[in-house]
């Protein structure tokens, strides 16, 4: 029963790399633009969940619509303001980001202060074989399951991916073919700012929201990422499947500090492998 | 804690503005006629639920002493800075108390991390310096007073009780510092002292979120109780995660942390914090003359000092404010201002038999305290005391320091277990 109870820590552990990652699997791994931000806009999402939670709002309703439509609406106003100059540019974009970056921290640190907050969410447990497991954890297991089937379905099977996907790959024949390129752009860092606030409104509960939490998640997920490799859906469920594995199996047989230093030990060891990531090398010929 | 570039850009940015921003006051603000207090708590960060409380009790305790009609014809006036949770803070804002405001103590220092940082610097710098923190014993020098209690007064009664009371296996999470390992080396002392067995210890660095793994393995370990040494406001998420798995009604927990600092059973919902079993110093519910008054005397004060709310009062600000007493004690005995002097009038048995937490007694061999240890049951965030241990003498600092015979001695022991 014990291992059984292993194997649900290993898929939390991989669904909260699913989560944390895929935003900017669609940002970076789609768009090349490194988001160096990615962490704060996660943090933007947990703190969508305590202010609504403070205003009275329904937690569930906070968390699941809120949080990805208030940093959506962000990240569409950042690619408008800032980011659109920038496109091709990779370099810049990182210290543009960056600068980004520090400046949401300190803004935020200003507005509700550099401190611990609570959200306090219960799903109840499960008993499983006499060992008790957190409902939540299911439920993060169940939304990363569901936005990877969502995301794989819009990019394959509807139009929308399609131009989108299509527009990535060369916009200059895209923009022949009567689609405006810049909105396509718009259109699809918003919706990887969408999920990174969903993402960070799930994890909020766990982790508790502070002005810095983004800085334990930003390298987690562009390690999950760029392990990945180009495709976008089999990548991130390759590499958080592996890392997540690698880090929860290392912490059940010693401590969490070791299970994080497994994590990025494996991550350097593939990327001297494969150096264009998992799906660089296999699978290549998935979304 | 990784410090990556950002971190220490952030961190560098911070300290920078802090020391221009503090170092444009005017001089003149801080006349001669007026003895300067120092406070080094954290208002903010990690620690902030902690810090707080400690930072506003130094102020509420300068202002009794200037009501009682200040201290050698002199007005007492608190300098407080802010550490932000952030050992660099700590280091420059110490150097900056004690040389640029030349204030004539220091009360600060929260983990034991961060009095490492400044009581060298105060040392140098011949600051008297006050940490007031529960710790896990051992600071042996001439400088400094530790008015809280360590593991030798509070663990030696916590452990024996709870194994009593639940059994003998115990299971140990602890904070990944020199506080974590040291109290849980105790832990397991006192354990097997007392025919129990600690089933593991697990080490979580202050900023780990995620307990679910730890969670897990606890429960199939089988212990009869958790013995919980986690600080600070992300470990909170422990007992949040530990109620959420529903089991907090099959494993009980103890902690020699829990409810120390200040506002955890106020971040902690009754139900995730009902029946932890706790043994500090000091509990706001003790039974006294000297602690009633000491409470209407906050209340009466709390839109002063304590930003309108009624503050948790806790051994670590209660300690700060007893702290503060102790050395006003010690200067009007003196009756000078002079560092040794004062030194010297605290380590003439000197004894106070009114304080909120009982009588105290401070140890001039160790610099350390002999006050009263209660041990209390959190229900509905109110400690219940279940039991007294009056008068407990530092003995665990006791076995390794003696300033009456090594006047010069300056070190942190880590005591031999």
């Amino acid at each position: 029963m014990f291992s059984l109870v292993v194997m649900i820590e290993v898929l939390r552990a991989a669904a909260g790399l699913v989560l944390i990652s895929t935003g900017l699997m669609i940002i970076f791994g789609m768009m090349r633009v490194i988001n160096i931000a990615h962490g704060e806009f996660l943090m933007l999402g947990g703190y969508t969940v305590v202010m609504a939670g403070k205003a009275g709002v329904n937690p569930w309703l906070a968390m699941l619509v809120l949080a990805p439509l208030v940093v959506g609406l962000f990240g569409v106003l950042v690619e408008r303001l800032f980011i659109r100059f920038f496109y091709g540019r990779m370099i810049d974009t990182l210290l543009a980001t960056w600068g980004l970056s520090l400046f949401l921290m300190g803004m935020v640190t200003v507005l509700f202060g550099n401190t611990v907050t609570g959200v306090s969410v219960s799903l109840g447990s499960v008993d499983v074989g006499g060992l008790r497991v957190s409902g939540y954890s299911f439920f993060l297991i169940a939304v990363a399951a569901i936005i990877l089937i969502a995301t794989y379905l819009v990019l394959r099977h509807t139009k929308l991916g399609l131009v989108a996907r299509g527009t990535m790959q060369n916009p200059g024949m895209a923009a022949a073919l009567k689609i405006n390129p810049s909105v396509v752009y718009m259109a699809t860092f918003g919706i990887g700012s969408a999920l990174t606030g969903l993402a960070g409104a799930l994890l909020a509960p766990i982790t508790g929201v502070v002005p810095t939490m983004g800085v334990a998640f930003v390298a987690q997920a562009f390690i999950t990422v760029i392990a990945g490799g180009p495709a976008i859906i089999t990548g991130t469920i390759s590499a958080a499947g592996l890392l997540g594995s690698v880090s929860q199996l290392t912490t059940f047989a010693t401590t969490p500090v070791v299970g994080d230093v497994a994590l990025l030990f494996v991550a350097v060891v593939l990327l001297r492998i494969l150096p264009n990531g998992i799906t660089g090398k296999f699978f290549r010929r998935s979304i | 804690m990784t410090m990556n570039r950002r971190d220490f850009l952030a961190t560098a940015g911070r300290g920078a503005a802090a020391l221009t921003m503090t170092s444009m006051l005017p001089l003149a603000a801080m006349g001669a006629d007026e003895i300067l207090v120092g406070g080094l708590h954290d208002e903010t960060g990690g620690l902030d639920f902690a810090g707080a409380p400690m930072q506003q009790m130094v102020r509420f305790a300068c202002d009794e002493i200037n009501e009682k009609g200040g201290l050698l014809g002199k007005q007492v006036k608190a300098v407080t800075a802010d550490t932000g949770s952030n050992m660099q803070l700590y280091q420059s804002l110490a150097q900056q108390v004690a040389l640029r405001d030349k204030v004539n103590v220091v009360m600060g220092g929260i983990t034991s991390a961060s009095r490492e940082v400044i009581r060298p610097v105060l040392h140098r710098f011949n600051t008297l310096y006050f940490y007031n923190t529960l710790y896990e014993g051992g600071v042996c020098d001439r400088n400094c007073f530790c008015t809280g209690t360590t593991p030798a007064q509070t663990v030696e009664k916590l452990v024996p009780y709870v194994m009593k009371k639940w059994g003998k296996k115990v299971y140990t999470i602890a904070a990944d510092y020199n506080y974590g390992q040291i109290t849980s080396a105790w832990v397991k002392r006192y354990v097997e002292a007392n025919g129990g067995q600690v089933l593991s210890t697990d080490f979580f660095p202050l900023d780990v979120t995620n307990f679910g793994p730890t969670i897990e393995k606890i429960q199939s370990a089988k212990p009869d109780l958790v013995m919980s040494v986690l600080v600070g406001a992300s470990h909170l998420g422990f007992y949040r995660q530990w109620a959420s798995a529903g089991l907090k009604k099959q494993i009980p927990i103890a902690s020699t942390t829990f409810g120390a600092g200040g506002t955890e059973p106020i971040l902690i919902t009754p139900e995730e914090s009902n029946g932890i079993i706790s043994c500090y110093g000091y509990y706001p519910t003790i039974e006294s003359a000297a602690n009633k008054a000491f409470i209407a005397k906050v209340e009466s004060k709390v839109d002063k000092f304590f930003g309108g709310k009624m503050p948790l009062l806790t051994e670590l600000s209660v300690c700060t404010y007893e702290g503060c007493m102790m050395w006003a004690a010690g200067v009007k005995k003196a009756g000078s201002l002079d560092r040794m002097k004062i030194i010297e009038a605290l380590e003439s048995n000197i004894s106070f038999d009114d304080f909120p937490s009982g009588k105290v007694t401070i140890d001039p061999k160790t610099h350390h305290v002999t006050r009263n240890v209660y041990l209390a049951d959190l229900e509905e965030r109110k400690f219940i005391i279940l039991e007294t241990y009056p008068q407990q003498p530092p003995a665990d600092t006791q076995a390794v320091c003696d300033l009456v015979k090594n006047p010069n001695d300056n070190q942190h022991y880590q005591i031999k277990l």
